[in-house]
């Protein structure tokens, strides 16, 4: 049952996905929920933060303020987190979280205001 | 309200005046969201005081005065706190660079040495005044700033560091401070990430995260070059990925052996340092980050990155085994050994505790509070080479 719902919900966001990309930066995919937003904001202060920064104003990563993603689209820094980046000291993120939460936390950093 | 305040806090720092105290079993714990340090007895296990207002302090770092009374404590934002253990109060702040990794205090205690991401370089400061002294930039060709890790002093009033971006080594003679002396090593390695000194200051060795193995600088023998030494250790197609960049600064050197963490593999490293042969490569569950040895060199303690980071594992130096897995919670992300090594202090964020184990039975003493703590340096440090 739970199931279900879950599939009628990912359809739910595909077509909202599908009707509003192009017209919106940040694509409202399936919400986290509550719990796992706070583990995902958890994880991007201290263990995205110990590269980039508790701020995000940079470390040994680059910062990733609202200013410094602009202009990159929302794919390609999905699969930046997803993936990582070969020759660089960015690890895949695979394990901790998928693509609509890579994709929630990159709305997150666009309209952060550290 | 107010006079009542100013009445109490000055009725306060009278009585700071009129204790006496020692600061040789002092410590400072880094609280990184308050952007605070806490001034802490290792003998009482006791709080005795809290700095606010020291800036980002997501990564920080802490040298000593030799005299033990000033901790400077070396911010993720480029901010350079002094510390008086003395009359819990910060002496003097300055903002010196916009992003900042780490420090070091000179063989004769009168330079405080920072290395900074931006602007790339090293800037040293006056220890009493923190009055600039001199500026670095570690320009590796056509103005090219590059980060700059793995910061140590060394004998003979030098500060030796490495370039991440150009993958250089340099070491930095400031023996006349109007003109220090630059000696450049070039080409050591891709990305070198943090590097260590051993405890006689006489082997420089730095990480490597951009491909195999380390860079050793014998600085008795500088002419001789960088070496590299385990260059095959880790191939780069089985390399497991770091979700946080090893520390080396926390050495970790008994007897003949270094123990070092591999990066990319889930492996503490132990080499022989009179071959830099590897001895033995010893399996752990994740990827190591402190690998630090007690003071007597009888134990070393190792924790991890995330996922593994609520773990502690102990080596037994005697037979380089397996001595125990500790569980202190949520996050733990960095330890420190009393003078001697009876007891460490270790840091676990996400349950904003500080535990205390004896070493010896790997026993929990007791637990304190501390928001978020990310860091804990005793004075002990004062007096030992590359910390």
């Amino acid at each position: 049952m739970i199931f279900f719902i879950r599939v009628r919900k990912s359809i739910f966001g595909l077509l909202l996905l599908l009707i509003l990309s192009g017209s919106m930066q940040t694509v409202l995919a399936v919400e986290p929920s509550p719990e796992r937003q706070v583990a995902l904001r958890h994880l991007l202060k201290n263990d995205c933060g110990a590269c980039h920064g508790l701020t995000l104003q940079g470390g040994m990563g680059p910062a990733l303020l609202p200013d410094n993603l602009n202009g990159k689209p929302d794919e390609f820094l999905v699969a930046t987190i997803l993936n990582g980046r070969k020759g660089t000291a960015m690890p895949p993120w695979q394990p901790f979280m998928n693509h609509d939460e890579a994709l929630w936390l990159i709305g997150v950093l666009r309209k952060s205001v550290h | 309200m107010k006079k009542i305040l100013s009445l109490l806090s000055f009725l306060l720092s009278f009585n700071v005046l009129a204790e006496l105290r020692a600061t040789g079993d002092l410590g400072i714990v880094i609280e990184r969201e308050d952007g605070a340090a806490l001034i802490i007895n290792t003998t009482e296990h006791k709080q005795l005081a809290k700095i606010s207002n020291l800036g980002d302090l997501s990564h920080a770092s802490v040298v000593f005065s030799r005299d033990q009374r000033y901790a400077y404590i070396f911010g993720r934002d480029g901010g350079l706190s002094k510390i008086d253990l003395l009359q819990d109060k910060l002496d003097k702040r300055i903002i010196q660079a916009g992003n900042s990794i780490g420090g070091a205090i000179s063989q004769d205690g009168k330079l405080i040495a920072v290395s900074n991401y931006t602007p790339g370089g090293v800037k040293v400061f006056s220890s009493a005044t923190l009055e600039l002294i001199a500026d670095i930039p570690a320009d590796y060709g056509d103005g090219k700033l590059s980060k700059v890790v793995g910061l140590v002093d060394a004998p003979g009033q030098r500060f030796v560091f490495s370039l991440f971006d150009a993958g250089e080594i340099w070491t930095l003679d400031m023996k006349n401070p109007q003109k220090p002396v630059i000696e450049k090593f070039k080409n050591i390695g891709k990305l070198p990430y943090d590097a260590l000194i051993s405890p006689d200051g006489r082997y420089y060795i730095a990480g490597l995260f951009g491909e195999g193995g380390m860079a050793l600088l014998d600085l008795w023998n500088t002419g001789n070059g960088v070496k590299r030494i385990l260059p095959d250790y880790v191939k780069a197609d089985e390399k497991l990925p770091v979700y946080k960049m090893p520390h080396l600064e926390g050495w970790a050197v008994a007897g003949d052996y270094i123990f070092v963490p591999a990066i990319g593999k889930h492996e503490v490293l132990v080499i022989d340092k009179q071959n830099w042969q590897l001895v033995k490569a010893i399996p752990v569950p994740g990827q190591p980050v402190f690998v630090m040895a007690r003071p007597d060199g009888r134990q070393v303690w190792v924790n991890f990155a995330m996922p593994d980071n609520n773990q502690l594992q102990v080596i037994d130096v005697k037979d380089l085994s397996l001595r125990k897995t500790l569980i202190p919670g949520k996050a733990v992300l960095h330890m420190e050994f009393t003078p001697r090594g009876e007891q460490v202090w270790v840091a676990v964020r996400d349950d904003n505790q500080l535990v205390i184990y004896d070493t010896d039975t790997l026993q929990e003493i007791t637990r304190l509070p501390a928001q978020k703590p990310n860091g804990v340096f005793f004075s002990a440090r004062a007096h030992k080479t590359g910390l």
